[in-house]
């Protein structure tokens, strides 16, 4: 892994298997508060179903909160943007950390950093599936694969995909129909809109496809995931008493 | 590129011409505004100075570049910000971006609107889309912002190098 070649920005990369999905967020926000460093972070599947919604989400406009208490998913407001989305161990986890001086022809701004983003992924799925990037989401055709989020500061961003690489029906359940949705979508319900990537190529294949992608950008070197950092993360595990609470506002 | 640069310069002649008048336009909106007497910093906020008191917001560039603008994380009254530190954060796309206070100094005035409307700093963003507002600490922080011309020239050369 540790290949360097001369010229290209330093990335570190963190592979990392199982591991729990506010744990990764942490160490993402971590990572981009406090690091002047890029990182690379895939996440191979999260120990357990997780609601992961983005900053603004409201669990009653976003979540079918009666049997998520009832069944005891965690529900997670992150620090990033973007919508809602139920991963459990068939995600896979892919994020960007990036300086802007290390990506200088993108703007950091969301829409450059998407269409930087759709590029490197596009050399992954070349001659395996129909690829694109359609209002900020990964499709194959007209289903949505992967869901996008970023985080922007003065001189970094991250950039942070969830995939499906394959999904429970029954977990989808869980999740209502958001109000602000693409349009392309087109009143579709989940399992209409969704499709796992596992129809196209083995979870293997794609981690390897986007390291080798990455590296067309950066000089990749591995690495540990930080431990005992001091950092406070905003990401947060809702609480049971703050899921009553939403619930009480949808009656 | 050198079409890109011609047609940008031209441009800038124009929002120039326009932004010499006190008050934003909306015939202006074809290309992004800068308001003569705001001064302006680099990560795209400006700051009104008047008297004792100083407001904030981001500039027609960046909302324009930010897109939508769906949510405002911004700070209590009360608090204090400092010179090129993130005080608060759009959401946008499917991004958050922090907002980085151009002097430091206290939050005397939070704007509320923006819980409601958070669009209106797409369509307003130098009125009616202020976010805070702050009691200088150190009002020499000022004169090491840009004023207008500068501002614009230092848009066109982030936009003509991406």
């Amino acid at each position: 892994m540790a290949t360097r070649k001369v010229g290209l920005p330093l990335m570190n990369v963190i592979s990392m298997k199982g591991v729990p999905i506010l744990q990764q967020l942490e160490i993402e926000e971590c990572l981009l508060r406090t690091s002047s460093d890029n990182w690379c972070i895939i996440n191979d599947g999260t120990n357990k179903p997780n609601i992961v919604m983005g900053i603004s989400g409201k669990p009653s406009e976003l979540v079918e909160i009666k049997p998520v208490i009832e069944d005891k998913i965690p529900v997670i407001r992150r620090f990033t943007g973007g919508g809602t989305v139920i991963v459990d161990d068939g995600t896979i986890f892919v994020s960007f950390i990036c300086n802007k001086d290390s990506v200088p022809d993108v703007q950091p701004y969301p829409r450059p950093i998407m269409s930087w983003s759709s590029l490197l992924y596009s050399k992954v799925f070349h001659g395996i599936a129909d690829f694109k990037l359609r209002e900020n989401d990964y499709v194959f055709g007209v289903r949505k694969f992967g869901g996008n989020a970023q985080s922007i500061t003065k001189n970094r961003w991250i950039h942070h995909t969830s995939f499906l690489w394959d999904y429970k029906t029954r977990n989808m359940s869980y999740l209502k129909v958001p109000k602000r949705a693409p349009d392309y979508r087109l009143a579709r319900d989940h399992l209409d809109f969704i499709c796992p990537m596992k129809d196209y190529l083995s979870r293997s294949d794609f981690i390897d496809k986007t390291i080798e992608a990455a590296r067309s950008h950066f000089s990749l070197a591995s690495s540990d995931p930080p431990s005992n950092f001091e950092f406070t993360p905003t990401s947060k595990l809702l609480t049971k008493q703050e899921l009553e609470a939403a619930l009480i506002k949808t009656h | 590129m050198a079409l890109r640069m011609w047609a940008s310069s031209t441009a800038n002649a124009l929002r120039l011409s326009t932004a010499s008048r006190p008050h934003f336009s909306p015939l202006s909106r074809c290309f992004s505004s800068v308001v003569d007497g705001l001064k302006y910093a680099n990560s795209h906020e400006w700051v009104k100075h008047e008297g004792a008191v100083a407001t904030v917001g981001i500039t027609d560039h960046a909302q324009d570049h930010l897109g939508e603008v769906v949510f405002v994380d911004l700070p209590d009254v009360g608090g204090s910000v400092t010179k090129a530190t993130g005080f608060g954060a759009v959401e946008s796309v499917k991004a958050t971006s922090d907002i980085n206070s151009p002097i430091s100094g206290e939050i005397v005035e939070v704007n509320s609107k923006l819980s409601e409307t958070p669009g209106l700093i797409n369509s307003s963003p130098y009125e009616d889309g202020w976010m805070i507002k702050i009691k200088p600490s150190n009002p020499s922080e000022l004169e090491s912002l840009m004023g207008a011309k500068e501002y614009t020239k230092f848009c066109e050369e982030e936009d003509a190098s991406h």
